[in-house]
């Protein structure tokens, strides 16, 4: 193989590709192994939330020279997935899979990477443990942190201090967002207080805007939510002249009068960064776990709905996130009146992954 | 639960009657349409989220709301009358034809309808009914739309119609007993053709009042199963028109029940809460199906019945 290679004309690539390496580092290597990067989301690309925040990332990530971008949508957790991508992979020459649902890691992603070895799959949660195949990893965002600053700005928005929450499921991931926003709150308003309506599922649009309704009609002047998509809540708070506050992807051309901010991911910094590991031949990270600190978070540009206090506010609120200030410190208690934590919490202590319940001033139970 | 919290629930149990019912109301009236007739047309879900897509297409592009519903109602009047037809062809089951025309009616509202998720379309307006009411919760609960008494009206007239008029006259004998129809010189398939597709229309003036009211948004989660759970509501209010609007109020009332609770801070047990509609249909129908006008009520053609 060796000696079969030492061509003229091998040497002579090899040279150029040499020069070109020491020039631009990954164009040279994605002209020889061409990256193509499969994308699987369980819903529309364009929902306003979960599925549009990835849809964006991929949509920056297709600017990025050497790179193709394959796509597929409302890809059931069943498997439906399973086809997905052995034909991204057989059909289209992926190498690298982004599942991105909860429900796509076991068994799914996990057979997969067991049959595909020489293909990368990341999965969008904090699932991957030591001991699952090597080629598959997670990558994950505590979106609780830009939820702290939606509830930092909506203290200082609203006139009454009650923020309304719609959510989904009570999951430690969405309890820690309700947390989140009533600690934000708190911190710039102490009497501050969230009420919360569970709709027990993901997408169900007509529950989600009775629930904005009867949190607006229990006196919550800021609504918010942690729902599939949040299109509807968003415009039932506008619709009824209160102010909202987004999840997931930008929502604020839904509420041009009363958007304040909104917690979003900024996936394109783990595609980027995996995109990159691709290019240069290097190992994809099995486990990256993001924040505000390494700039996987940000939060959707101030609208109507913000007071200058409140950005100013928020905005501080982003530069102490950045620095790793902690959102839980210790003693809360839960709103039954049980101490839940009793120190202070770094923002990405694995105990905190286990939330089971909301803090005193949140109204609202998980059961 | 103070006197107030008890004001909020029942105030909300009111508000959610008038902003829920009136898809479910629509669609049943649809069916109630359809059924009497002789035929099932299991396919207004399809016809409801193609509704409500080329509602808000409609509204988008043309810049009405209400040219938007009428939009809706046709595309929901070809989905039926394709539905009619086919049903005529021999050896057809309608009840198959129908799932088959739900998922095609869906696949082309998701097909056609995404370039239409982003925009913001005008919708249609409420008129303020609780203006003198000084409670904000009051004049909230009676922004009322006009498809809402739109609806009503159709209800008392069809009822009307069923029994007075000669149209009425031949629905019903072609849904009792097609073979009396023949002999009366009546086609049948052509009453029931006229029947599947005014009823497909009014399932999809019902989809266009989620994307342009309530709700107020397309996108592609926004049916969930309310032209299913319509259908089934009519076999409750026993093919009766009026009854299938009480039926939807209920419905709605019983739908808003669970964020209500939560929001006067009942909040344990909202899974149960939220199951209550499904619950209460349940026993009504237990409860209404074991007499034996239940089963006389039914129009005799009907597949499931025969």
């Amino acid at each position: 193989m060796f000696t079969s290679s030492l061509t003229r004309r091998s040497l002579l690539k090899a040279g150029a590709a040499g020069a070109a390496l020491a020039a631009l580092p990954f164009g040279a290597a994605r002209a020889a192994n061409p990256i193509v990067i499969g994308a699987v989301y369980v819903g529309p690309r364009d929902d306003f939330g979960w599925n549009q925040a990835h849809a964006t990332a991929m949509d920056i990530l297709k600017q990025v020279p050497g790179v193709t971008v394959i796509e597929e949508e409302k890809v059931a957790e069943t498997d439906a997935v399973t086809q997905s991508m052995e034909s991204m992979i057989n059909l289209d020459q992926a190498n690298l899979i982004l599942a991105t649902s909860f429900g796509y890691y076991t068994p799914f992603v996990v057979e997969a990477a067991k049959k595909y070895p020489n293909v990368q799959f990341r999965h969008a949660a904090p699932l991957w443990k030591e001991g699952d195949p090597k080629n598959a990893g997670s990558y994950f965002g505590y979106l609780n942190q830009a939820h702290f600053v939606n509830g930092v700005a909506a203290g200082l928005s609203s006139k009454a201090g009650k923020i309304g929450f719609v959510a989904a499921k009570p999951i430690p991931s969405v309890l820690s967002n309700v947390n989140s926003v009533l600690l934000g709150a708190r911190s710039v308003n102490p009497n501050a207080t969230v009420q919360v309506i569970f709709t027990g599922e993901w997408s169900l649009p007509v529950r989600e805007a009775e629930a904005s309704n009867a949190l607006i009609d229990a006196g919550c002047d800021v609504i918010t939510c942690h729902v599939d998509g949040p299109k509807v809540v968003i415009e039932t708070a506008e619709a009824r002249g209160v102010k909202s506050c987004g999840h997931n992807a930008s929502q604020a051309p839904l509420a041009p009068k009363g958007f304040i901010t909104g917690a979003e991911y900024k996936w394109e910094t783990i595609y980027k960064i995996y995109a990159d590991a691709l290019a240069t031949g290097s190992e994809l990270p099995n486990f990256i776990a993001g924040g505000y600190h390494n700039d996987m978070l940000r939060n959707t540009p101030y609208g109507a709905g913000a007071t200058p206090e409140a950005i100013q506010a928020a905005d501080a609120a982003i530069a102490g996130l950045k620095a790793k200030k902690p959102i839980y410190v210790g003693p809360l208690k839960d709103n039954t009146g049980k101490i839940v934590i009793e120190g202070t919490m770094d923002n990405y202590d694995p105990v905190l992954d286990g939330m089971g319940y909301l803090l005193e001033g949140v109204q609202g139970s998980t059961t | 639960m103070s006197q107030g919290d008890l004001f909020i629930v029942f105030i909300a149990l009111i508000g959610g009657a008038i902003r829920v019912s009136t898809p479910f109301m629509f669609v049943a009236l649809g069916e109630c349409l359809t059924e009497k007739s002789g035929r099932i047309n299991l396919g207004l879900e399809g016809n409801l989220v193609l509704g409500a897509m080329v509602a808000y297409a409609g509204s988008y592009t043309t810049g009405s709301p209400w040219l938007g519903v009428l939009m809706a109602g046709c595309s929901g009047l070809v989905l039926g009358a394709m539905h009619g037809y086919i049903c005529k062809l021999p050896k057809v089951n309608d009840i198959a034809v129908g799932i088959a025309f739900m998922s095609f009616g869906i696949g082309l509202a998701f097909f056609f309808g995404k370039p239409y998720i982003q925009p913001t379309a005008p919708r249609l307006e409420a008129i303020p009914l609780g203006g003198w009411s000084s409670d904000p919760l009051v004049a909230q609960a009676l922004q009322v739309n006009p498809l809402f008494f739109l609806g009503i009206a159709l209800a008392l007239f069809l009822r009307w119609a069923f029994a007075n008029t000669r149209w009425g006259l031949i629905l019903r004998m072609t849904g009792d007993s097609a073979a009396s129809a023949r002999a009366m010189g009546v086609s049948v398939d052509l009453v029931r053709l006229l029947a599947t597709a005014a009823g497909g229309f009014l399932a999809g003036v019902g989809g266009a009042f989620l994307s342009l009211f309530y709700p107020g948004s397309w996108n592609e989660g926004l049916s969930s199963g309310q032209g299913l759970m319509a259908v089934a509501l009519v076999i409750f209010a026993r093919w009766d028109p009026i009854r299938c609007v009480l039926a939807a109020l209920l419905f709605g009332a019983a739908g808003a029940l669970g964020p209500s609770l939560q929001s006067i801070g009942v909040s344990q047990g909202y899974y149960f809460f939220n199951a209550a509609p499904y619950i209460l249909t349940l026993f009504i129908m237990i409860a209404s199906a074991r007499s034996k006008s239940a089963a006389r009520e039914a129009p005799g053609e009907l597949s499931i019945v025969k």
